[in-house]
């Protein structure tokens, strides 16, 4: 059973890392981070089978790749808090000669990034990728992506979602961030996504709906209810509505958080609402 | 003067599928990606043996380079096959994130390159590959001259750690290289000597170069051929020590002037030894429809071009 208490404190300290890194360096994404905060912290604290030391390969593991990269300091935080690194790093978060790049990479070597992002529509590819490699050598465990709901205005989504319902990619669990918000305003108003769960739908995919993705246990019951569906010869698809900015009073359900840094005041009233549980960094 | 028999034409693309087939049974980790060309990529042999090693992505580039960056997670090396424009400029995005700046094991193979594509047209005639390609760090860059050259190419870049741009073409072509010969990456091959004039080519070029070479021998000129297969990394000490020797060169590719082999070389020579240079390209422009042999006249890109070349750039040498 999960210690929920111990998940909270993890989502606490992790939201207080993201306003921290952001503000340091004013720069960055806090909006998405924050609101995609339970699901990654979900992930890698109670649903994945992981290991820290972490090789390149991840064979017998777990797998989880960013696509929307730019919510990279949601990613950095639950991975230096689960040991892949030491946390202190994240105060180098986009600074000159940093492992924690602005997005994503594998290029400077930090544990636990197996593929660049932030050039969006690549990650579904990517990941049905590895999911055929765990395939091929007999690798029983299930890969995890990660997608904004505006990102799948990228024609490429639609390439990868076709192809993996049309060869049984059922070890690939694809969740989107439904936020309803992009960076021009709300993905309504720039390019309306329609109905996403008939679309998963009428491309062959299962399709779990978590309503509360900013709750813990409603998270957990939902990538629980996707594990449960994989493995039928159907790719499986989660439709995560979350609220950018969640945890954050002033910086929720709009998307002007999306790419802006708070300032020391706004700092302090974000750390306020979100305790230390874990130590800072 | 070295000469070189041709021991029957034969497409360069075969040699790849030729390669391609034989990693299938060498290689348990040699996986083969298609985006709808597998006849034309020559891949037929590859997925009738290994149909779960063969896949199959439909007219779907950017998700078949994606998935190819995936598929190395775990320890697959993926051979991509399409035409050269659509495994390169249309999927820039996607081999320069997830397969270049994420340091992938990938095998872009890319057929019908160039103008010699043919009666397609300029839709699918790429001249600008090389230069998308050799500009993304940690790139090679490879265009090899014939079948049995490609075929060796194919089985040597599984064995080199990284991302990798293999080019080959359509038409039948001479195949002159030895059979089995080893294919060294990044080393030039020396196939003729001379004293008058370095022409250096690459791809198709090479057995033109090769008979610019006789044509010049006629004239009484000794001309030095060396076939630059690896465009990046360059073998930048062969160059140096034969133009040290003949104190001009030309350099002989089917592919735009900007960008190409030539660039490289001007850039190579210009830093050590700054060296008279003409080049044989294009000229900044777009192919048409035509056959290959039509082509490679109208766009200067023959024997008799590189004699044309090779005249004038002695004349400029001091």
């Amino acid at each position: 059973m999960a210690d929920i208490q111990h998940l909270k404190d993890v989502v606490s300290q992790v939201r207080r890392d993201i306003v921290r890194q952001v503000h340091a360096v004013n720069s960055g994404h806090p909006g998405g981070s924050l609101g995609c905060t339970e699901f990654i912290v979900a992930l890698y604290n109670e649903i994945m089978e992981h290991d820290p030391s972490f090789t390149m390969d991840g064979k017998n593991e777990d797998l989880f790749f960013l696509s929307n990269g730019h919510i990279s300091p949601v990613f950095y935080s639950v991975l230096a808090h689960a040991g892949y690194f030491p946390k202190e790093e994240l105060s180098t978060f986009r600074k000159l000669n940093s492992r924690l790049q602005g997005h994503p990479t594998t290029h400077e070597g930090l544990p636990g990034v197996r593929i660049a992002s932030g050039s969006l529509g690549q990650g579904m590819s990517v990941g049905i990728g590895a999911a055929l490699t765990k395939k091929l050598n007999g690798d029983d465990k299930t890969v995890f992506t990660l997608h904004g709901d505006g990102e799948l205005q990228e024609g490429q989504n639609w390439e990868a979602i076709m192809y993996a319902s049309a060869n049984n990619v059922d070890n690939l669990i694809s969740t989107i961030d439904v936020n309803g918000q992009q960076i021009d305003g709300s993905t309504d108003s720039v390019l309306a996504l329609g109905d996403l769960r008939n679309k998963f739908e009428s491309f062959g995919w299962e399709v779990v709906t978590v309503d509360k993705g900013n709750d813990i246990e409603s998270v957990i019951a939902g990538v629980q209810e996707a594990i449960s569906l994989s493995r039928k010869r159907k790719p499986v698809c989660i439709l995560l509505h979350t609220e950018m900015g969640n945890g954050v009073d002033f910086m929720m359900g709009s998307h002007e958080w999306h790419g802006v840094a708070p300032n020391d005041k706004q700092l302090a009233d974000a750390l306020q609402q979100n305790p230390e549980t874990l130590g800072d960094y | 003067m070295k000469t070189y028999t041709n021991t029957g034409n034969k497409d360069t693309r075969s040699g790849f599928g030729a390669g391609l087939s034989e990693l299938g049974k060498s290689n348990d980790n040699v996986v083969a990606l298609c985006a709808d060309l597998t006849g034309s990529l020559k891949m037929n042999a590859f997925a009738d043996a290994h149909p779960e090693r063969f896949f199959q992505v439909g007219i779907a580039e950017a998700n078949m380079m994606c998935i190819a960056a995936g598929m190395t997670i775990g320890g697959k090396i993926p051979f991509t096959g399409t035409f050269a424009n659509f495994s390169t400029g249309r999927v820039y995005d996607q081999i320069r994130q997830s397969i270049a700046y994420s340091d992938k094991n990938v095998k872009i193979c890319a057929s019908h390159s160039g103008v010699t594509l043919g009666e397609d047209g300029a839709t699918h005639q790429i001249l600008e590959d090389i230069g998308l390609m050799k500009m993304l760090p940690g790139m090679t860059v490879i265009n090899t001259c014939d079948y049995n050259q490609t075929k060796a190419a194919t089985l040597a870049i599984a064995e080199h750690h990284g991302p990798v741009y293999l080019r080959f073409g359509r038409p039948k072509v001479a195949n002159f290289t030895p059979e089995n010969g080893e294919f060294k990456i990044g080393k030039a091959v020396l196939l003729s000597e001379g004293t008058d004039v370095t022409i250096v080519a690459t791809g198709h070029l090479v057995w033109e170069a090769l008979e610019a070479a006789k044509a010049l021998n006629e004239k009484g000129i000794s001309a030095e051929v060396i076939n630059i297969h690896t465009i990046k990394p360059l073998d930048e000490e062969a160059i140096i020590k034969s133009v040290k020797k003949t104190g001009c060169i030309v350099t002989a590719e089917e592919h735009n002037y900007m960008g190409g082999l030539g660039e490289s070389v001007a850039r190579t020579l210009s830093l050590s030894v700054p060296t008279p240079q003409e080049f044989v390209a294009t000229q900044d422009t777009f192919g048409e429809s035509g056959t290959p042999e039509e082509l490679l006249e109208k766009y200067g890109l023959n024997a008799a071009s590189i004699v044309e070349k090779a005249m004038a750039v002695i004349k400029r040498k001091k």
